[in-house]
Order: structure tokens, then sequence, then C-alpha cells
């Protein structure tokens, strides 16, 4: 395209006008609206910086397409970007436009034709709708087609304008008439060169405003000749720019550069536009036969099969396509000495441009982990020709890093996610996997020398863990630095407990594109010192500040906060019965009952990806990414379905209950003669200074004991099953992490939809006290229902070992495979278990920091340790507990 | 009253009071006190709808408006964020939103009244009537399969708005803000109800306008940068243009500063208190928040400030402290440039 093109000028893309694109025609009249946004999508592409849209065509209710067109380009952010044209000879197709564009549009256009009344009437309503407008040189005698016309129409219209009703004069537009020149007809050959004058006129009298024009009007005699009406486009803008042309509708992909203009033609040409003499259009005709060649077909996508193997594998890399990857291989063996020099070459190459535009925050998690997924597999098509199989570990390196999820938990995705990552940016990794014990992350730190450990977990008790895998990091006299990371884990928890447990650094990392930037200086000769230092400090200030915003902070005795408990009124409350008690197997759930009541927001969070759901398929920035994980999630899905690869499970179960202070009595039968188990509750302290809010605890949701009136209480396990497990180690060995992470953060998507679906089979069905609920998938999402399910260790709730209690209540060693680690995370690691509240007050909370009075108290209820407690509850303690008192 | 607004706004800086939301979550109220004599027999539960309150219990609403007014704010906001007909439908109180709109801001009226006159050398204070953006949108699709799909439209919410508009205007508002927008097209709705009524009644209306950034990309909702909402909204020459909610004082502060260089209205800003911790309570402190807004306000970035989500009186009474005395800021001299926008904003 010429310079003088994409500087100081506006080019509008014509190819959305069903007027002037024969193919945008057919395709609205076909109603195939998809294909002609990707015209719309594709005239951005080629540099149009506004679009112009017509409807106007007879066959077609024109409101309606324009309207449907402008709907579907508003969730096209690669198209919305631009401002839009609307244009229309219609006031009313313009009108239905105006209201459906966010934006400030041009309208396109008004005109003096039917008087003055009806010209102000609707320039003052293109002010109110904020749109800018396109006047066209015509009025009530008709359109101008000479310089002096031209101007004198546009003066008026102008002076109309910006004296009668306050029209902002930069948002003003003339169109003085681009008509087609050698025609033939000797009074068509000054069309051009008034369009110039008239266009020099315009800008140097009439303050601000701005010129545009239809560009291939000019060129029409040439129809069928592109290579001439191209160029005369070319020559055209070139000297109406000069004039004064501020912008025009033009095809942006099919504009011929200036300067490339064969000499020839590019004479006989403005020999045309400016009306030379007589004889200019038959001197155009001569020379455009000679000119009358086809154009060459533009590159198609497929092309970047056709270059050279290390270019073929780094666009593989980058763009994640792994269809290619042993054929591509083999073809760098053939080339390269080594297989060790084609990993050290191409695949690194590759590799550090994804890393590169990763980091920029130009590629997001999921197609690094697909570009990952190139690397390894081209890695494992080359182990079999390495003489030394410990070769691979030979390659030059940043560093090596050991990865683990700690004793006790047992989810990954997030470590996984870390781990392909940092492989990308050429860091070694040993991922040790899950429920890893600190001995064995010591040992193998020793033996294979890494360079940094990163510590991984999800579920509250591996914080502790983490604690004591640092402080056993110290008795072994190791000064590797650590990373932690996690579900769970924060800054704060790591500045104030893991960090004093070791005398070396320890660093959070918020997330897998921290990871890079923070390993990468840990590693570093230069900057290690000053990273670790600066990390120190930052940690030392949270240290400072928490103890000092701690001291400060005000809380509520046990006894105080029970005085503030919720005071429900049970003389007025019925309970609801369920059907039936003790504990239902529910064995036989398909995946296609669950998927609607999936929340895909945390899904994609698990990529990294952040945003709500289903307005982030269409973000600006990551849409396309996501998108395309979406199709890929929903493909996965339906392998899991069809071949039945999994198969999710749940228990649930029902039981009389009181409250007695804050626990809940379970009760064999109605008689409430024998307790058969108890569970214990924990109450909020922080001080309520007016009492307005309650110092809540679960229990209070329980009619008490002390009521007379008998309650009821529920309890589910559920799973999406151990196929989840199974089927992404499979593609694990394949060197597929991308799908691996996939099914695995699918797998808890099942399992967490799952439960939602099941409280809300309990609600209206199994429980069923809410029977006559209607809500839709949204509503489930923002919990509009009555009654709650928290479950154990999460904020309401937090103490885990209550899973004990559950999971023997509901009989889960029978009933379910789902078993429970040292530190009660559930295995399967997508499960999710929890209790049933039904009370319509009932309420999600978090239970804030507990006083030292309470556990006490707590631990003497569950009759356990108060060591027991203060480690199952650590990261809640509003106090530091005694190492241990028994020294 | 715009010359009054103008005038004040020339002169010093103003302060624009807190939430009523989170305020009224605050106070037990039960179901009952939702529906109060009017609304004894109503038939679906009204708890949770705090416009509401409007009618069934106007004295904690007044009570609210008069804590602000004393801890210093320049301009109440009308509890009427929700009273549209389109977000009263979630309580089948559509054919009441007129009523909620009228006591919204007769009541915020009353206590400025009563403020002004129990405290004779005060400086002047506004009722800003509130238009919410109510809970639909009209640029995207709630239905990824049907992208082209609206659950609303244009002419929809412009009759909304006029009924709206109409029951603030009548109640005593003295001036209209459009706020919490997350989608321009929604705003432009109530834009162009603003215009229609301005031409049937022939006056002038003072206009507020304030949109919310919905993450750090520093886009709305409907994706917008902020240059490209100002360039949609800047025809109706409003008199204030600020942000609010979404995002607290550090995260809207890049945004503050490209605002007050590109607008030539008035600016304002009215931050939540934080983003939400683990818990979902607010952790900025009056005193936290003091300080960003006496920076900002050293800059010459301010106009008007206040607080959104997670703020109390508290938080204002500081935010008045450190202003007093500093000299606001100049609204930037129009430049007549060509602008348009779609997403993003287009200069020539």
């Amino acid at each position: 395209m010429n310079s003088q093109i994409t500087t100081n000028f506006i080019n509008i893309g014509e190819r959305t006008n069903i007027t002037g694109s024969s193919k945008f025609k057919k395709l609205i009249l076909e109603d195939n609206f998809e294909e002609a946004v990707n015209i719309a999508k594709q005239q951005v592409d080629n540099g149009a910086q506004i679009i112009d849209i017509n409807m106007d065509e007879g066959l077609l209710d024109s409101e309606r397409a324009m309207v449907r067109f402008l709907n579907l380009l508003a969730v096209e952010p690669g198209i919305a970007k631009v401002p839009f044209m609307l244009d229309s000879s219609k006031w009313s197709v313009i009108e239905a436009g105006l209201k459906c564009v966010q934006g400030k549009p041009i309208v396109n256009s008004i005109s003096l034709k039917e008087g003055e009344r009806s010209f102000l009437e609707k320039a003052e309503l293109v002010k109110a709708y904020g749109a800018a407008v396109i006047v066209m040189a015509f009025d009530e005698k008709g359109q101008a087609d000479n310089v002096d016309r031209k101007f004198e129409i546009c003066k008026r219209a102008y002076n109309l304008l910006t004296k009668r009703i306050n029209f902002p004069s930069c948002d003003i537009i003339f169109d003085p008439n681009i008509f087609a020149v050698a025609t033939g007809l000797e009074e068509h050959n000054n069309y051009a060169k008034d369009f110039f004058e008239a266009t020099i006129l315009i800008k140097r009298n009439l303050p601000n405003a701005k010129v545009s024009g239809g560009l291939s009007n000019v060129s029409f005699s040439f129809r069928g000749n592109d290579l001439v009406r191209e160029a005369m486009h070319s020559c055209f803008l070139f000297h109406a720019i000069k004039a004064g042309l501020d912008m025009a509708i033009v095809n942006a992909g099919q504009i011929t550069i200036y300067e490339q203009i064969p000499k020839k033609l590019k004479i006989a040409i403005e020999e045309v536009l400016f009306n030379k003499d007589n004889n200019a259009t038959e001197r155009l005709l001569e020379v455009s036969n000679e000119f009358s060649g086809k154009k060459t077909k533009k590159k198609s996508k497929s092309l970047w099969r056709k270059k050279d193997i290390d270019k073929r594998m780094e666009y593989a890399l980058i763009n994640g396509i792994n269809d290619y990857v042993d054929k591509d291989t083999e073809s760098l063996r053939q080339k390269y000495k080594t297989p060790l020099d084609i990993i050290e070459g191409p695949l690194m190459n590759g590799m550090n441009v994804v890393g590169d535009l990763f980091g920029s925050g130009k590629m997001f998690l999921p197609q690094v982990v697909k570009s990952a997924r190139v690397m390894k597999q081209s890695v494992g098509y080359l182990l079999p020709f390495m003489e030394d199989k410990n070769d691979v570990k030979k390659k030059n390196t940043k560093g090596k890093i050991l990865l683990a999820t700690v004793k006790g938990d047992v989810h990954d995705i997030g470590k996984n996610i870390v781990g392909v990552v940092l492989q990308c940016n050429n860091f070694d990794i040993i991922d040790l996997g899950v429920m890893v014990t600190s001995q064995k992350i010591i040992e193998t730190a020793i033996r294979e020398n890494v360079n940094i450990i990163g510590l991984s977990g999800l579920i509250t008790p591996s914080l502790d863990e983490m604690c004591f895998v640092a402080s056993e990091l110290k008795r072994n006299n190791i000064k590797i630095p650590l990373m932690i990371g996690g579900a769970t884990t924060s800054k704060i928890h790591t500045a104030i407990k893991i960090s004093p447990a070791y005398n070396h650094a320890v660093v959070y990392v918020p997330d897998a594109s921290k990871a890079v930037g923070v390993a990468t200086q840990l590693i570093s000769k230069k900057n290690s010192l000053p990273f670790k230092d600066l990390i120190q400090r930052e940690y030392e200030e949270i240290r400072s500040n928490y103890f000092k915003n701690n001291s400060t902070k005000e809380s509520f005795s046990i006894q105080n906060s029970r005085l503030n408990k919720l005071n429900l009124d049970w003389n007025n409350h019925k309970s609801f019965k369920p059907k039936k008690f003790s504990t239902t197997v529910l064995n036989n759930i398909s995946l296609k009952e669950i998927t609607p009541f999936i929340d895909w927001k945390p899904f994609f969070e698990s990529w990294e990806l952040y945003g709500r759901f289903p307005e982030i398929l269409n973000d600006k920035v990551v849409g396309e990414s996501a998108k395309q994980l979406w199709n890929d999630a929903q493909k996965m899905l339906k392998i899991l379905d069809t071949k039945k690869l999994t198969r999710p499970k749940a228990v649930i179960g029902f039981w009389p209950v009181n409250s007695v202070d804050d626990d809940v009595e379970v009760y064999e039968d109605e008689s409430r003669k024998k307790i058969i188990a108890k569970f214990f509750f924990l109450r909020q302290q922080m001080e309520r200074k007016t009492k307005k809010r309650a110092n809540m605890c679960l229990a209070d949701f329980v009619a008490p004991k002390a009521s007379g009136k008998i309650d009821y209480l529920g309890g589910f396990v559920v799973t999406a099953g151990n196929g989840i497990d199974k089927f992404s180690k499979e593609f694990e060995q394949n060197n597929d992490d991308y799908n691996s992470i996939l099914v695995k953060s699918l797998g808890d998507r099942i399992a967490e939809g799952l439960a939602e679906k099941l409280h809300q089979d309990v609600r209206t069905k199994y429980w069923g006290y809410s029977k006559d609920e209607k809500l839709t998938d949204d509503d489930l999402i923002k919990e509009k229902y009555v009654g709650i399910r928290p479950a154990p260790g999460y904020p309401a709730c937090p103490d885990h070992t209550e899973k004990n209690t559950l999971f023997e209540l509901l009989k889960i060693k029978n009933n379910l495979k789902v078993e429970l680690t040292e530190s009660f995370a559930m295995v399967p690691m997508s499960s999710v278990s929890g209790f049933y509240f039904s009370n319509p007050n009932s309420s999600y909370f978090g239970i804030g920091k507990l006083g030292k009075d309470q556990i006490m108290e707590y631990s003497k209820r569950k009759n356990v340790s108060l060591e027991y407690v203060e480690k199952w509850l650590g990261p809640y303690l509003s106090y530091s507990p005694k190492k241990s008192n028994n020294e | 009253m715009i010359d009054d607004l103008k005038e004040n706004l020339k002169k010093r800086i103003l302060i624009l009071d807190g939430p009523m939301g989170t305020i009224i979550q605050k106070h037990p109220l039960t179901e009952s006190d939702f529906r109060g004599k009017k609304f004894k027999t109503w038939k679906k539960p009204l708890k949770g709808n705090n416009d509401i309150l409007n009618i069934s219990k106007s004295s904690l609403i007044f009570d609210i408006h008069h804590e602000y007014l004393k801890s210093g704010c320049d301009i109440i906001e009308t509890n009427t964020f929700n009273s549209t007909m389109t977000s009263q439908e979630d309580y089948l109180c559509q054919d009441h939103s007129y009523d909620l709109n009228f006591s919204g801001a007769s009541i915020a009226k009353k206590c400025v009244d009563k403020f002004m006159k129990d405290n004779k050398n005060k400086e002047k204070k506004f009722v800003a009537g509130v238009l919410g953006p109510t809970n639909r949108t009209c640029s995207m699709s709630p239905d990824v399969n049907n992208p082209e799909f609206r659950n609303i439209d244009y002419d929809t919410l412009k009759k909304d708005y006029t009924i709206s508009l109409r029951g603030l205007l009548d109640g005593g508002a003295d001036l209209i803000l459009i706020e919490t927008i997350f989608d321009t097209l929604n705003a432009k709705a109530a834009l162009m109800a603003v215009y229609e009524m301005e031409k049937k009644l022939k006056i002038k209306i003072p206009l507020m306008l304030s949109a919310t950034i919905t993450d750090l990309s520093g886009r709305t909702l409907s994706g917008q940068t902020l240059e490209a909402f100002y360039c949609s909204i800047k025809h109706m020459n409003p008199i204030i243009v600020g942000l609010n909610c979404a995002l607290g004082p550090k995260e809207l502060e890049p945004h503050l500063i490209v605002l007050s260089r590109i607008c030539s209205s008035y600016v304002s800003i009215h931050p939540n208190a934080g983003l939400p911790n683990a818990f979902g309570e607010y952790d900025e402190t009056p005193e936290s928040m003091a300080k960003f807004t006496k920076k900002w306000a050293e800059n010459g970035y301010l106009n008007i400030v206040g607080g959104c989500c997670g703020t109390t009186p508290e938080h204002i009474k500081s935010m008045k402290e450190v202003t007093l005395n500093i000299k606001p800021r100049e609204p930037k001299i129009e430049d007549n440039k060509f602008q348009l926008s779609g997403l993003e904003n287009f200069s020539y």
C-alpha cells in the first residue's frame, strides 16, 4: 500500500457494502451472516481503519439485516475495535444501526436533497446519538457535478449545521462526489479535477470539516480490468490526498503501490484525471489493453509447509501444531549432525520465541502448553536416536528445578502447568509428582544437584507441610532457593510462616507466568543476590506490618461471640423432613447430566485466563486463546462421555440432628435417644462494634436441642471418578501435557458440576424442601437457591479433620472409591464433599481469625490435643502457637 | 443549579458520598422491613431490594444520607441504583419504578434541605439522581451459542430510563448521575432519554457520567478502552466524567491519570475500598484511601472524589480532610480533533 495512505489518511473498508461487493451481497441474501462477518474481519486485518456497512437491497429487510449484522460484529473484538460507518439511503436503517453501536460511528449520509428542515432534523438526531456525519454534496436541485456547486452546497450545509444547531464542526465530513471518468462522454472528463479543487476549497474555507469519497466510482468504466482500476485508484488517491482528502471508502487489500505503477500507465491515468486534453481517455484505453493481465493470487495459509525445515519447526512450535512433529523432526535429523544439535538448535530457538511472546503477554497459557507439547513430542521422537540416553540431560539449560506437590496433597494442575512453562523457557524440570515426602525432596535435590526447589499444594494442611519441608531443609543444611505456589498459598503466609523456617531464599510465585521471571532471577549469577535481598526485605516488611496490624485488631472472646450468635426464630420454624434417612449411593450419572451445571470461569482461571464466562470467549486480548481452549474442552468432554472413560459417582445421606452450642449432634433416629456422631463447628470471633452482624457458626442454622424441635442435616461426597487420573496419565506418557492437564482441569469441573447438580436434586427431590424452584444456570452460579453446601476445609468450617466423621457417616469406605490422605485431601483428586443445610437463613461466610480460647475449648470438645487442632487450623489462628508445649 | 455546581467545581474539590448498598447490608433488615406497609402482601420476597426501602423504610435511607452529609460530602447520590423497570423486574416491582426514583430523590433532597438549614454557614450541597446500569447489556449476548441475541435493546432501555429520569427530576435531583457504566450502549440509551427530556421540558439537565473499568487491562465490561468510552459519550457535554466501582484506588489510579489528561469535563473518581479479599471484604482503610486522594489532588487529577463499594462515612471524612484547600483540576481545553471510536479510540 502507498506510504501516503497509511499516514495522514483514513481508509474505510468497502467490502461490507451490499451495493458494492457482490460476494457480500450473495452471503447476506443467502442468510450466511457468519461468513459475512469474516469479510468484515478480513478488511480490518487488511488495514481498514473504519468499516462501511450498507444493507440497501430491495430483496432485504434492511433494518433487520443492519441490526443483526451489527450485533454480530459487536461481539467480535477483532472487528469491533474499529469505528463503524452506518451507510444507507434510508434514514430508518441508519437509526436502527445507531441503536446498536456503543462507540462513536459515522452516519453515511445526509444531504439537503429534501430541503433544510429534513436535513437539520436528521443532523440533530445524529448529534444526539453521538455520531459524526457525512454530508453529500446534494441539494434540492440535485447532485453537484462541478466545482462551484460542490463547494456552494457544502458551504451552505456547514453554515446550517454549525450556526443553527451547533453541530460540532469537527464531526462534519463532506462527500463532494467522486464520479467515473474516462467514460467517453465529454462532460465527465473534468470530474476528477472538480473533486480535487472542491476538496481544496472545503478544506481552506470550512474550518475543521473533513472530506471523504467513495473511491471505486472513479474507475467504473474499466470494470473487468482490475490492474488498471487499482492503478487508477492509487493515482486518484495520491492527488486527492495532496488536495486535502482525509478519508475514502476503499478496498484496503487492493490498492497498488503508487511508486510501483508502470510509468506509461501512470502517465496515461494522470492525464485523464487532470483532463489534460480531449484525447486523454483514448490514450488510457489503448495503454490499458497492455495491462490487462490477471494478478497473482494471495499466499494461502498452508504455505508455511513450504518454508525450509527450521522455519517449519519454528512455525509448528509457535502455533502449537503437532500434526507434523514426527515428519519434521525426521527431516531435521537428516540435516543436523546429532539429536542434541536439533534440541539446542531449532527446537530451543522456537521455544525461545514462545517464551518471549508469553513473557510479553502476546501468547497465553493454553497456547504455550500446546507449544510445549510439540517440543516434547519432537524430543520423544529423537530419544531412540541418541547414543547415550543421558545425552538429553547434557543439553545446555538455564538450570535444574525440582517440583513437588507436598505430602498429603494430590492436586497438581498448577504445578504441572508451572513445569511446562519453565520447560518452555529452557529450564530442566524434575517433577516428583504428588504426595512427596520432605525426605524424598531433600534426597533428590542433593542427588540431582538442583538449582531451585518448587513446592505446591492446594489444601490448607499443605501450608503446614510446606513449613515442615522448609524446616527440614534447614536442618539438613541445604541452601537451595525455595519457590512456593498453589491455591492456598499466599505471599503473606510465605513471608510469615515459611520464610522464617528456612534461612535461605523463599519466594512466593502467584502464577505460572511469574514462575519464569522468579526462577531466572534466582539462578542468575549477577541478579540472584540483589533479588533475594529485595524479596527478603519485602517479606520483612510484610511480617512487621502483619504483627503491627494484628496486635491492633480487636476480637471477641468465644463467650462474647456466642452471645452475638445468629438468633433464628425457632418457635415458628418448621423443619423439613427428608424422604429417607441414612445413605443413598448414586452410581448411574452421565456426564451429559452434569455439564449444564459446570461453572466455567474457574476452568479458564486454572489456565490463567481471567474474565467472565461466556464473555471471555470474545475477549479482545485472550478471546482467541479462550475459544480454542473451550473447543478443545468440549471435544474432550465428548470423548470422556462417549467412551465412558470415567464414571462420576456420589453418596448422600440425611440425619436427624440438633445443635448444642457450636456442636451438631447426629441421632440414630427421630426418637433422638442415641447420638451416633457429632460435628464440631467453629465460630467467628471478629469484633462486631454494632452487633448488627452476628458472629456466625454453621451450628446456628440447625435447631437447638433446647428448642425441643427436631431438625435435619445432610452430607455428601461426589467424585468425577478415577478414570480422570488414569486418562490424564495416558496423555502424560505420550508427552502430551496439554491434554493431560486439560483432562485434569475438566475433572475438577465435573466434580464441582456434579456437586451443584446433586445439590439441586437434593433440594427438589432427595430432601425435597424446595420442590418448586426454577433456576437458570446463572442463578445457580450466583447461588440464588435456598440452603448451602459448605465443605470441610473451606472458609465456613475450615477444619479438614471433620471429613473423617462425614466419611464414616456416609460409609464411604463401602460406598465409594474415595479415600482421604493424611492431610485429608480426597483421592481421586476430582472429588468434593460437604454438608447440606436447608435452613432458608443459612448462608456462606468466612470464619476469619480464631482466638486461643476457642481453640483450647474446641480441642476439649473434640477430645484431641491442642497441638493437633493448632496444626490443622494453622492459617486461621489469630496467635502464634508455641512450637511444643511439652518441651 | 448548573451554574451553582460549576461555580463550586471551579473553586474546590467536591466530595461525593460513599455507597448505599454495602451500608444497608450492615443493617439487619428483615423481609418485613423491606415490605413495609405498602408491600405487606407483595407476591415475591423483597429482601435485598434495597431501592424499595425508599418507600418502605425511608427513615433509614434518610439517616444514611445524613451520615454522609455529616462526614463532609458535597454531593449525595440517591438510593436508586436499581430503580429502573428492568432491574425491578426481578422483584416484579417494575410498575413502581417512577415512585422508587421519585421517593429516592425526595428523601435525599429533604435531607440536604434539612442539613443546610441546620448548618447555615456550610457550603452548598447537591443531590445526584442515580441512573444505574441495569442488570442487562445492550452490546453483549448472554448466550455464547447465539452471538446476535440480546436480552434488552436500546429502545426498551431508553423507555425505562425516561421513567426513572422523570421520577428523579420530579423528586428534586439537582443533577443526573449515570454510573457504573459497564456497557456504553446502555449509557447511550440513558443519554438519549436525557436528551429527549431536555427537549420536552425545555430545560438543561446537569449530567455526570461514571464508567466502570472491570479489569486490569483497563477496559469496560463491554470491551471499550477508557478513551473510547469518553469519545462515545462526549457529545452530551457532561459536566463531570469519572470512574467508579470494580477496582480499588491503586488499580484505578493509572486510569484516573489518563482520564484527567484527555477529559474536557470535570473529572471524578469513586473507587472501591480495594479489591475484595478472600472473605469478600474490602481492605482499604480511611487512612489509606486518604493517602491516594491526597496524592491525586496534589497532582491536579481531581475535581470530585468519593467512595464506592466498601467505603464508609469515615472514608469520606478522611478524603474531605486531605482535599481541603487543594486547587481543583482544570478541565482540558477542547481541541476539535476528529475522533471516533469502536472498542478503541480512533483519533485523526
